[in-house]
C-alpha cells in the first residue's frame, strides 16, 4: 500500500487520528455483544433448515 | 469445522471504533454496532467468503447508520461551518493539543468526512476499498478526505507550516527527537 500524504501536516492529521482510532479499537468489548452472537447462534440452531451445526 | 461467522467476533473491536466515528456518543455507536451484527448475521450468505469481512461489515455498519439518520441528518448539517466555527478549537502556545481537542474537532466534521477520513487514514483500507464501501467515486473519496483534512486543520486553527501533535508522552518524544520520518 503507498498513500503517502501529501504533506506533513496531512501526516500529523492521520497520525493523531490512528491513535484516537487505535485508542477506541482497543476497548475491551461489552458482553452484550458476545451474549447477541450467542443468541443469534442459539436461535439458528432451533430452526430446521440450519445446515452448518455439527 | 470451522463457521466462518466465528471471524464476526474478530471484528467487533473495529466495528465499535467506526461505528463512535459516525455516531460520536458511545451508547449510540453500541447500538449501531448490534443492529449492524444482527443485520450481518441474518444476511451472511451475502458475505463472499474468501473477501475482507471487515469491510464487509463496515459496509453494513454505515449503512445502518445513515438509514438510521439520514433525516435527521439534514436537519443538523452545517455545510457553512457556522455552528462548528463557533465551536473550534485552538492549540495551546506549545501548539499540542489533547486527544479530546482533535476529537472535538474531529466530531465537527460532516459524517462524509468523518467516514472517508476514518476508513481511509485511520483503518487503512484504500482509496478503492472506501469507495466501494461508501458506494461512491474514488475521485469522491479522495476529495473527502481532503477537505475533511483542511477543515480538521482550520477548525483547530493550525496552517500547513505548524507542527501540531496531540499530548502524548511517548510520541511527543519521538517527534522532538526526531522532527521529520
Amino acid at each position: 500500500m503507498s498513500k503517502k500524504p501529501k504533506n506533513r501536516l496531512d501526516e500529523q492529521i492521520d497520525e493523531n487520528l490512528r491513535r484516537v482510532y487505535q485508542t477506541a479499537a482497543s476497548e475491551p468489548v461489552p458482553d452484550r455483544f458476545t451474549q447477541l452472537l450467542d443468541q443469534l447462534r442459539k436461535a439458528e440452531g432451533d430452526k430446521p433448515n440450519s445446515e452448518a451445526d455439527a | 469445522m470451522s463457521d466462518p461467522r466465528d471471524e464476526l467476533v474478530t471484528h467487533l473491536p473495529a466495528m465499535r471504533a467506526f461505528a463512535l466515528s459516525l455516531a460520536r456518543n458511545g451508547a449510540a455507536a453500541d447500538d449501531l454496532v448490534q443492529d449492524a451484527l444482527v443485520k450481518a448475521w441474518s444476511n451472511f450468505d451475502s458475505f463472499q467468503p474468501g473477501t475482507n469481512m471487515r469491510a464487509w461489515l463496515f459496509t453494513i455498519l454505515r449503512n445502518t447508520y445513515y438509514s438510521l439518520h439520514r433525516k435527521r441528518r439534514r436537519e443538523v448539517e452545517d455545510p457553512d461551518g457556522v455552528m462548528a466555527g463557533q465551536l473550534s478549537v485552538k492549540p495551546s502556545h506549545d501548539g499540542n493539543l489533547a486527544m479530546r481537542d482533535f476529537q472535538t474537532a474531529f466530531a465537527q466534521l460532516t459524517d462524509e468526512q468523518r467516514e472517508a477520513l476514518t476508513l481511509v487514514g485511520a483503518e487503512g483500507f484504500s482509496y478503492e476499498e472506501a469507495a466501494e464501501m461508501c458506494e461512491c467515486a474514488v475521485g469522491t473519496i479522495k476529495s473527502r478526505t481532503n477537505r475533511a483534512r483542511k477543515r480538521l486543520a482550520e477548525l483547530m486553527g493550525i496552517d500547513e507550516n505548524e507542527t501540531f501533535e496531540v499530548t502524548d508522552g511517548k510520541t511527543m518524544a519521538v517527534l522532538s527527537g526526531k522532527p521529520a520520518a
